[in-house]
């Protein structure tokens, strides 16, 4: 006679809760991160060592479009999410393929920026506002290349296994990373570049 | 499939993120057109787009993270407040700090024309 041990099953939406919370906790401690690269450029932003300043070396269209362009993905990438919980394939693949094609673009701008702003001699190297300026861009771009890394896997691991739970619930934790990194940049063309040519 | 919605989980209909991306939009170019256009003084032209960049926040933070719709206890939410205080403290603590040794360190002549003419003291 086997007795059977009773476990009260801990419901989807609870753990999936629980999982969403805990990295809403990391994309907190992540903000963090960006607010010390953010004291630091303000507090560095005037020390141009006689090199360029913010308003002589950005041009602002180029980084309209850079924004929009994000903007955009974080709206793809949303949508790409709602199709997941519908359990619409298809969808989903297309919106987080769209969505990774925009974060291709943008990180090819910003690289295209830095390696510009380097051939003219304006390096990391020039001056204390050019440190602070590709820590605190650079960084937001390796967030965004780790991103685009992740979004691949599970596109990947779309195609092959199909929406199961644990693979929507990865897509909406990227979204939410997705959305958070969004946030940084409004911050980065707001401080950085509108202040700068001001 | 007993996955695809939970009715007590927060998260967001097309209209949201639509109404969402729009404002996010609406923002974004403005605070571009208000700088471009070079429509205030330079304090003003600050004050500006810092809102309106602090509103965005607001919009994404409710439409895509879709902060402020969980049931109670609003744990994500209290987690946020606690990072704005720490975010709050490093940021105008270093500025403060920076600003305070910046002017202790001023060259004497550089002291004296800032005493004069930017205080408006006259010894």
């Amino acid at each position: 006679m086997s007795q059977s041990v009773v476990v009260q099953p801990v419901s989807r939406g609870q753990a999936d809760s629980k999982t969403i919370f805990g990295f809403w906790v990391y994309l907190m401690t992540d903000c963090i991160l960006f607010a010390t690269l953010f004291a630091t450029y303000a507090v560095l932003r005037n020390n141009t060592f006689g090199g360029p300043s913010g308003s002589q070396l950005f041009g602002l269209p180029f980084v309209l479009i850079e924004t929009l362009i994000l903007l955009t993905s974080s709206f793809t990438c949303g949508l790409g999410v709602l199709a997941a919980r519908h359990q619409y394939r298809t969808q989903v693949i297309a919106w987080f393929g769209i969505t990774f094609m925009l974060g291709v673009a943008f990180l090819t701008m910003e690289l295209t920026e830095f390696a510009h702003l380097a051939q003219e001699g304006n390096s990391w190297q020039r001056s204390g506002f050019l440190s602070a300026f590709f820590t605190l861009v650079g960084t937001h771009g390796l967030h965004i290349t780790a991103g685009l890394l992740w979004m691949l896997v599970l596109m990947v691991q779309v195609l092959r296994r199909g929406l199961l739970p644990a693979t929507v619930r990865r897509l909406t934790l990227l979204s939410m990373f997705w959305h958070f990194l969004d946030i940084i940049w409004i911050f980065i063309f707001t401080i950085v570049y509108l202040m700068g040519v001001v | 499939m007993a996955n695809t919605l939970h009715p007590h989980e927060e998260h967001g209909t097309f209209i949201t993120y639509a109404v969402g991306y729009t404002l996010s939009l609406v923002l974004t170019g403005t605070a571009f057109l208000v700088v471009a256009t070079k429509a205030f003084d330079a304090r003003g032209l600050i004050l500006a787009i810092v809102s309106l960049a602090v509103a965005q926040l607001f919009v994404q933070l409710l439409f895509f993270l879709h902060l402020g719709r969980e049931t109670k206890p609003r744990w994500k939410l209290i987690v946020f407040m606690f990072m704005l205080m720490v975010l709050a403290i490093l940021v105008v603590g270093s500025l403060w700090i920076m600003q305070n040794l910046n002017y202790r360190m001023m060259p004497p002549h550089d002291l004296d024309q800032h005493i004069q003419q930017d205080e408006g003291i006259h010894y």
